[in-house]
Order: C-alpha cells, then structure tokens, then sequence
C-alpha cells in the first residue's frame, strides 16, 4: 500500500528529529544536531535493507517516490516564502559578508572534493519511473 | 464576489499552494524552454519567480515570511515550511546510493569543519573592516555568516545587541538567496556533478535551504547527496559559535 511507504518515511523522519534534538539537549544547544541527516542515512538503510529481501511493494515505493518528487516544488514554495526584503534590507554589511562567504566556499569544492574519482551519477533504473520529478528534468545544458 | 472568493482561497490555503506553485513552475519552464532554449534550468528560474514573490511580499505586507504574509497565500508558508520541507528532503535519500555517502564519507565530515570555520571567518574579517571591534558583536555577524540560525543562536547566547543580530540573520539569508540563485551557474566549473562534491558542497555552505535548492536547480540527483550534510552544519554552527569560536575570537582581539 503506498501509505507504507509514507509511513516509512514519516517513521524515519520523526526518528532522526528525535535524536537530533536529543543531541542538541546533550551538547547543551538549541538546535536540531543533524536530524534530518540522520533521518536521511536511516531511510536509505531501511530502503536498501528492505529491498534486498524484497519486501518493499512498489505501491510502497510510489508513496516514497511521490514526495521525492513533490520535493522541487516544495524547495519553490519555500523561496517564496524567504525573508528577501529583509535580507537586501540588511545593509551593506550584511550582504558583502553573505556573498563573499558564498563566493569563497565556491572556490574551496574543487580543493575538498579533490581524489575524488568524478564518477557521474549511475543512472537510476528501477526508480526511473517512480523518482517523477527527475524523469521531466534535465541539466543545465 | 471578490469577497466570496478571497474567502475560498483563506478557507483551503494548503492547495492554494499547490496550484500557485504549479502554475509558477509552469511559467518558469515556458521561460526555460523559450526565452533561453533551456540553458537556464525551469527549477532555478522557478526558485527566482519565487524570489521575487517572497520579495514583493515581504515589502508588501512587512512581515518575515514573503508572499505567506498575505493571507490568501499562507498556504505558501505551510507548503514551503519546514514540516514538509523536511519531509521531502528526507524522502530524497530514497534514490540515494549508500556506498556513494560512504566513500565520501570523510570528505563529506571534513566540508563541515572547514565550512563552519571558513564563513565564521569571513564575516568576522567583513565585520571587522566594517568598523566593529568587540569580540561578541564580530562572533555574533560570524556566526550569522554559517546560516542565518546559527547567528542568532550565537548572539542570544553570548549578548549581543539585537541590531547585530538582525545584521547576522541578514548576512546568513544573503548566502542562503545566493546559494539558492547562483548554484546552478557556477556547479560546472567548480565540478559540482557527482555525488561526492554535491556532499562536500552541503558541508561547505551548509544553508540547508539554499544548498537544498541550489542543487534542485542543477540536478535533483544530487539533492540528497548535498542535504546529508548541509543537515548537519547548522548544528554544528550552533555548537561551535558561542563556545569554541567566540573564545577564540575573545582571545585574538582581547
């Protein structure tokens, strides 16, 4: 049923938010300390886990493949949901610091992802048809 | 008439959203596709419409949280929020490739430090050359330097004014706009296309939001990849800012 797939992925979310929120109480800061992080690591785990014994239907499948999809618009949904004017409304500072942080980080990928063998993404075949979103988008050319 | 249908509209904000956001999509990719013969992807002109509606409601209405300040577009705020935005981005390691995290494992944990520390410096020297010289106002437009959470955490925890504060926040959602807006144009030259580098780049910047939408724009496959450890960075912002960070800054300027 697809709401198991849903369910999964709801069940490893709450999960990883908990801990995250445990680490944030244990390091004394109020912050969630890589929950969705660890969420993530844990539902690639379960996935990998459950497909290997076969036990993952595919209308489970489509409920997860459905959110992987309803992923961009709701990316869109939050920039517009950004305090824009306030960050331009920052001043000068603030600005010049946000862009040059960004900038340099830019010029540090090269240098950290350096040894890494440049292996392209292996093209998903069996989620091709569930993972929607991507099947419609194409790189920038 | 006008009344009854505001009233439909406020009465349903959570699918208003889905059918502004369709539509904003689908006027992002007509663009796309005809105005610059898909060069420019439809995500990342889709992120900029969005943009510049949070922009124009923001000045609009005031308020902190763009076009959702306007009442017949809450929904935008439940949609786009971090409930669902975090269960979509979670929902995207369901494409993702185990041993890949693995293999980039140690570069994806060194990212983290060197990035926290790499922003934190940066808007400490900016800060500086802007004219302020005390330790916790420098540690505070730092720490909002790494996002936009970290640098309120940080002001609140070791007294900072609230104008440094504000300064911090906006510092924090320049990077995050910016990372959002400009990913996609600068991925192919910093070889932002595998998994590898995607989890080096949500180290580096670690502004979940714009790591997560930047990479949305340049290739959805690498989402994940980059959300594993962007997730991570705010809290290690947080931890970092008002302890190590701060002393060290204390130190240095005395």
């Amino acid at each position: 049923m697809v709401i198991f797939g849903v369910a999964l992925l709801a069940i490893c979310m709450l999960t990883g938010l908990f801990i995250g929120e445990v680490l944030g109480v244990l390091m004394g800061i109020e912050a969630n300390v890589g929950g969705v992080g660890l969420a993530m690591l844990m539902l690639v785990l379960v996935i990998d886990h459950l497909k290997k014994r076969g036990k993952l239907s595919l209308p489970a499948q489509e409920g997860l493949g459905f959110w992987s999809a309803m992923y961009i618009p709701i990316v869109i949904a939050m920039s517009a949901n950004q305090n824009v004017a306030a960050a331009l409304d920052g001043g000068p500072l603030a600005v010049v610091a946000g862009v040059t942080a960004v900038v340099i980080s830019w010029l540090f990928v090269p240098l950290l992802s350096k040894g890494a063998h440049q292996i392209p993404i292996e093209e998903e075949k069996e989620n091709s048809m569930l993972a929607g979103g991507e099947s419609n988008v194409s790189n920038i050319k | 008439m006008f009344q009854i249908l505001s009233d439909v509209f406020i009465d349903n904000p959570l699918i208003v959203s889905f059918a502004l956001v369709g539509i904003t999509m689908y006027i992002a990719y007509f663009m796309s596709d005809k105005l610059t013969k898909g060069r420019i992807h439809g995500s990342a002109i889709a992120i900029i419409l969005g943009l510049i509606l949070a922009y124009a409601g923001g000045v609009w209405t005031g308020g902190e949280k763009g076009i959702s300040d306007i009442s017949i577009f809450a929904g935008i705020g439940l949609m786009g929020g971090g409930m669902l935005r975090d269960f979509a981005i979670v929902s995207t390691a369901f494409g993702a490739n185990f041993d890949e995290i693995k293999k980039a494992g140690f570069s994806g944990v060194a990212s983290l430090f060197i990035g926290v520390v790499l922003s934190f410096v940066v808007g400490v020297a900016i800060a500086f050359a802007f004219g302020y010289t005390d330790a916790v106002s420098l540690t505070t437009i730092g720490a909002g330097t790494a996002t936009y959470i970290v640098g309120p955490v940080t002001g609140a925890a070791i007294g900072a004014s609230s104008t440094v504060i504000t300064i911090s926040i906006a510092a924090g959602l320049v990077k995050s706009i910016l990372t959002m807006v400009g990913t996609p144009f600068i991925a192919k030259y910093i070889g932002l296309n595998n998994p590898r580098s995607a989890m080096v780049y949500g180290g580096l910047i670690g502004t979940t939001s714009g790591v997560a939408g930047g990479l949305a724009a340049t290739d959805p496959k690498l989402v994940p990849y980059g959300a594993v450890t962007a997730t991570f960075y705010t809290g290690l912002g947080c931890l970092m800012g008002p302890s190590v960070l701060f002393l060290v800054t204390k130190a240095i300027i005395g």
